[in-house]
């Protein structure tokens, strides 16, 4: 079929994508940053500063990658941060130092992360609550279990998998190729598997979605699970770098950042539209500013407001481009064009 | 030995509310037919279709497609039993591609995953069959143009295995050109067997393209006919020729027209083009047109919602350049607003807040007396409540409808226009309005009137403006006729006859 896969070529060259677009604000981010860096006669681009770099986007990586899912849904999940945390602490106790435990702490870790994942996705599927209470509620439960259940670090992680935490490949640290392979088998998923496909349909209209034969409550639940499974995941790592499960580690507000990142990477918060790549280049936008922050030493309150600035600014700059593509088509063609007064 | 009919549908019945919209209708459609629907604003069409697509579920009736005795509770066994609906409104997703929209739910399949490939080259295969040039099967459906999302929704619609098609108002949002593509892309539809349900208004593309007719008028059934058995002129009259009541107030005493309060000359936007229309005070003028027309979009330019962008608008002999509702307001214009409920009332806030609004949030036209008059003014108008702190959404449609005008008049406006004032509310509340549009002229305001009822505008206006197709298709003085204003409206006669 030489006629469709031609117009294809002419309509992506003729409009550059959104996924494009975001790749170039990255290289541009980098370019920018390592001027800078440079200007004050340091190396961005040094070992130490690259591993710094990379090391931030493994952990954000995979929370953002399973709330990508979940926001094309139309949906969002706040408890990810929780569930990194208690999946850090089931990790950590199930191994108790024994390597040999590894397979079923992280077998574990998946079981719990799912479950907590497949509650938010059945609250929010089938009790229609809305996904920003129904996670947030699930996120104060985790909370409030950890906080009496867990009074400090708990468990014990071997050596062996704390190389998950630390070791690397060049500069590039483990845990990032890690969730790059992640990363490569979600784009795969919501490009070739029918239930990631209709992801997109659930959350650019349900109805639609539903009128065309999509089971669209399995669609969002499995997308809800694979969110909870990602932050596991995160989780997993959590311990991998502490050496033990810490429940405090919710304090940082991982899910922020996580969410930052998807609308970073051009996903639409009211769902349908955006994919991983993307979130990709979310996640490492951020990274670089914060490693740039780090290595400048700017003082953390400018910190934040530049990270704040920079989103506001890219999800301004896509509503924009959303605007423009609307605005192209009237309602009534044939009052505008072809008749002229 | 005739097989049976694609679809029988008998003694249908639907109300809501308890108001009848369809008593005892019937519809036959032979297969690889194109079956016209027709009757006025208001027939019953868009119910009779919904219930077809199972959006809507009978209240009495029996539904036969093929022989089979059927009856749908939600829409996808409509679909799934081989009834499929082109709605104005598209069931498409934009971001989607074309391939994907007609595949979605039932994409083929490679060990690997969703067969993009193959779903291209079905769509291209069945686009061609169509006859259809020029659509790409992987371009993302929100990049095209109205038509050819009309064509990815028909084509969705037959491979989905569609022996019945119901289109409603296919033709509304497309250009010439795009129309004789949809011609074609019909009549292909009937060779290839499939029956095709057409409801339009627009008389010349029944003749053009329908082999049978059934005319609907107040929710009946009238006649059912062969397009050649049937003039245009007996066939428009067939879908009006009612007695006006004589319901309507007399016009009254005193009431002089005065000087031009709204002018627009060449007003135009993206929507309507070519407006020159005048309201003098003390004057009713009634917009008719049948729906798209563009009747609310020019009550929208007129109130900036949706401004002119050609042409000139003048208020008492003042150019304005009206930008927003803000700058309406303080021009002394007024809407009340098609939607009662999204548009013209905060639901949950009291009488008195929704009173207040207008008022409250425009400093420059608040002032102390006009607060001061709004009880008298919710009296005058007959309000039926609980008090002035009652929520409105516990007000019945009419009175919530005498809200929305108390809400206005409190501002004191010099030109009102009525977006389908009546819609939705009870005969005596209808009365009451009828008299209080009277009531309005004869102190002198400007009447801006828009009635889908055509008995409502010529009962009340004094001149009626006929749009056709976003343009005004002719004026017509108070007393004109049914015929005549449909005429106009379906595009038989007016300034742009169409070329035969």
């Amino acid at each position: 079929m030489t006629r469709p896969d031609l117009s294809a070529l002419t309509a992506s060259i003729r409009r550059p994508g959104t996924t494009a677009l975001i790749y170039l604000a990255l290289a541009a981010v980098v370019l920018v940053s390592g001027v800078a860096v440079a200007l004050e006669g340091k190396n961005l681009f040094a070992t130490a500063n690259l591993v710094d770099m990379f090391t931030r986007t493994s952990l954000t990586g995979f929370l953002a990658i399973g709330m990508t899912l979940v926001i094309l849904c139309r949906s969002l999940d706040l408890s990810v941060g929780y569930t990194a945390a208690l999946s850090s602490l089931v990790a950590a106790t199930t191994m108790d130092g024994q390597v040999a435990n590894l397979p079923l702490a992280i077998g574990a870790v998946l079981l719990v992360s799912g479950l907590i994942g497949a509650a938010n996705g059945a609250i929010v599927a089938f009790l229609r609550v809305n996904p920003f209470i129904a996670t947030l509620g699930t996120g104060l439960i985790i909370k409030g279990y950890l906080d009496t259940r867990y009074k400090g670090p708990a468990g014990d992680v071997p050596e062996a998998f704390r190389a998950f935490g630390y070791s690397r490949i060049g500069p590039v640290p483990v845990s990032t190729l890690v969730m790059l392979a992640l990363a490569v088998a979600a784009i795969w998923f919501l490009r070739s598997s029918r239930t990631g496909h209709h992801m997109y349909a659930v959350g650019g209209d349900v109805d639609i979605a539903r009128m065309s034969g999509i089971r669209t409550d399995r669609v969002l639940l499995t997308a809800h699970v694979l969110c909870g499974m990602c932050a596991g995941v995160a989780g997993l790592l959590l311990a991998a770098r502490f050496g033990t499960g810490s429940a405090e580690s919710y304090t940082n507000l991982y899910e922020l950042d996580a969410i930052a990142a998807v609308v970073l990477g051009g996903t639409l918060l009211l769902g349908g539209r955006g994919g991983v790549a993307g979130t990709v280049a979310g996640v490492m936008i951020l990274a670089v500013l914060d490693s740039v922050f780090n290595v400048l030493q700017i003082d953390p309150f400018a910190k934040d407001v530049l990270r704040g600035a920079v989103i506001i600014a890219a999800v301004a700059l896509y509503a924009r481009r959303q605007l423009d593509r609307t605005a192209r088509r009237p309602r009534f063609p044939t009052a505008a064009a072809g008749r002229t007064r | 030995m005739t097989a049976p009919p694609v679809l029988d549908m008998h003694g249908i019945d639907k109300a809501f509310l308890g108001v009848p919209v369809l008593t005892s209708v019937d519809l036959r459609i032979e297969r690889g037919e194109v079956h016209a629907l027709v009757g006025e604003n208001g027939a019953g069409k868009s119910t009779l279709m919904k219930i077809l697509a199972g959006v809507h579920t009978a209240d009495a009736g029996a539904i036969e497609l093929g022989g089979r005795a059927v009856s749908f509770t939600h829409p996808l066994q409509a679909q799934q039993a081989g009834v499929a609906t082109v709605f104005q409104e598209f069931n498409l997703l934009p971001e989607l591609t074309v391939a994907e929209n007609i595949h979605l739910g039932r994409e083929p399949r490679t060990w690997h995953g969703v067969d993009r490939r193959a779903m291209a080259a079905r769509t291209a295969k069945l686009l061609d069959d169509l006859g259809v040039e020029g659509l790409a099967p992987t371009a993302k459906v929100g990049s095209l143009s109205v038509a050819h999302q009309q064509i990815t929704e028909i084509a969705k619609a037959l491979s989905q295995g569609a022996d019945l098609i119901c289109m409603d108002e296919p033709t509304a949002a497309l250009a010439d050109a795009e129309v004789e593509l949809l011609y074609r892309l019909v009549r292909r539809l009937r060779d290839r067997g499939v029956a095709v349900l057409y409801v339009s208004h627009r008389l010349r593309e029944i003749f053009d393209l329908c082999d049978r007719i059934t005319v609907l008028k107040d929710g009946k059934h009238v006649t059912t006919v062969d397009t050649a058995d049937i003039t245009p002129d007996e066939l428009v009259t067939a879908m009006v020729g009612r007695r006006i009541e004589s319901v309507f107030p007399e016009r009254l005493q005193g009431t002089e027209t005065g000087e031009v309060r709204l002018r627009v000359e060449g007003g135009g936007n993206a929507w309507i083009d070519a407006i020159d229309l005048e309201v003098r005070a003390g004057e009713i003028v009634g917009l008719a047109g049948l729906q798209g027309s563009g009747r609310t979009e020019i009550a929208e330019a007129v109130f900036g919602i949706a401004p002119f962008t050609r042409g000139t608008l003048s208020v008492d002999g003042t150019p304005m350049r009206i930008t927003g509702p803000r700058k309406a307001i303080r021009a002394g214009l007024a809407l009340v607003t098609e939607d009662r409920k999204a548009e013209g009332l905060a639901l949950r806030q009291s009488v008195r807040a929704n009173a207040r609004m207008i008022l409250d949030a425009n400093p420059r036209v608040r002032s102390r007396r006009r607060l001061g008059r709004i009880p008298g003014l919710l009296s005058s108008l007959d309000l039926v409540s609980r008090g002035e702190d009652q929520e409105v959404q516990f007000l019945s449609g009419g009175n919530q409808q005498k809200v929305v005008v108390a809400k206005w008049l409190a501002a004191e406006p010099g030109v009102i226009v009525l977006d389908e004032p009546t819609r939705g509310i009870d005969v005596g509340a209808k009365h009451k309005l009828y008299s209080v549009i009277r009531q309005l002229a004869a102190e002198g305001l400007a009447v801006l009137l828009i009635a889908s009822e055509l008995i409502e505008v010529i009962g009340l206006a004094d001149r009626i403006v006929v749009l056709h197709d976003g343009r005004i298709a002719g004026e017509l003085p108070a007393g004109a006729t049914e015929q005549e204003v449909m005429a106009y409206a379906t595009g038989r006669r007016g300034a742009e006859a169409e070329p035969s």
